[in-house]
């Protein structure tokens, strides 16, 4: 029987690559009677389904390069080409 | 006056696009910074082998995503410590939950998914760099763990797995602490 912990490494896994047979088999079984890790498998496979459905510059963090940092970088590329 | 050399145009037609891409990856301002300079620099010099077959700044981001990878082989490879996660804390000596998983508000609720991702967002924030990095390339850009490996070294490919797993549970503790798990009721 698997512990929870195992269960949770598995359900993130599964999101990943296909599980050998014994470990779907396994995990079917702890899922099926703890309702913990059936929280814990929908919240991540609601999170993951979160991010795949968004674009991907959604996750692109709301920042502009600063004025310095765009002359510093100009100063570098003349000095440098 | 003189037509702007490529790079200056570059920059300011993608340089904010470059940038936020390459923050997003290393979670680091100022190396991120330094990445879209040596990004330019690379692309002047190598300005011969556009083609034009693809967008400029797919070609740009290309190259910048080059320039990550270097930066990510010049560090040792990701180990377990490196997630600051520690899993005692979360289960027993016999491997049970010490607290269970909230429930969550139920996701047929309008603006689910967009105060999901909000929260989300704010959370990925809060991870460790490579961590950060390992978001992005496993959920935004959706790759294998044999192709992360190649963009991160990881410990080991099976190790890839088992840290996607930590990011994931830090994700999801991160959102439950934000909040997210009381603004509904569960099951």
């Amino acid at each position: 029987m698997l512990s929870c912990k195992e269960a949770a490494g598995l359900v993130s896994k599964s999101l990943d690559t296909r599980l050998s047979w014994r470990e779907r088999a396994a995990l079917r079984m702890h899922i099926a009677i703890c309702r913990m890790c059936r929280n814990y498998q929908k919240q991540l496979r609601a999170m993951t389904k979160a991010v795949r459905k968004s674009s991907a510059e959604a996750w692109l963090p709301p920042l502009r390069l600063s004025e310095e940092a765009k002359q510093r970088i100009l100063r570098h590329f003349r000095s440098e080409r | 006056m003189t037509p702007a050399t490529d790079p200056e145009r570059w920059l300011g037609e993608y340089g904010d696009l470059l940038f936020r891409y390459a923050v997003a990856r290393v979670g680091d301002i100022s190396i991120a910074e330094d990445l879209v300079q040596e990004t330019l620099l690379a692309a002047w010099r190598g300005r011969g082998r556009f083609t034009g077959q693809s967008a400029e700044s797919t070609w740009l981001v290309g190259i910048l995503k080059h320039k990550i990878a270097d930066h990510f082989r010049k560090q040792p490879p990701l180990s377990l410590e490196d997630s600051g996660l520690d899993l005692d804390r979360y289960f027993d000596e016999r491997g049970h939950w010490r607290r269970a998983p909230e429930s969550w508000p139920d996701p047929e609720r309008e603006l689910y998914e967009e105060q999901l991702q909000a929260a989300l967002r704010q959370c990925v924030g809060h991870l460790p760099p490579r961590f950060r990095n390992l978001f992005f390339l496993r959920e935004v850009e959706g790759l294998s763990g044999e192709e992360i490996c190649k963009q991160m070294p990881v410990s080991s490919t099976n190790n890839v797995w088992v840290m996607l797993s930590r990011m994931r549970f830090q994700l999801r503790q991160c959102l439950e602490k934000a909040g997210f798990s009381h603004s509904g009721k569960g099951e």
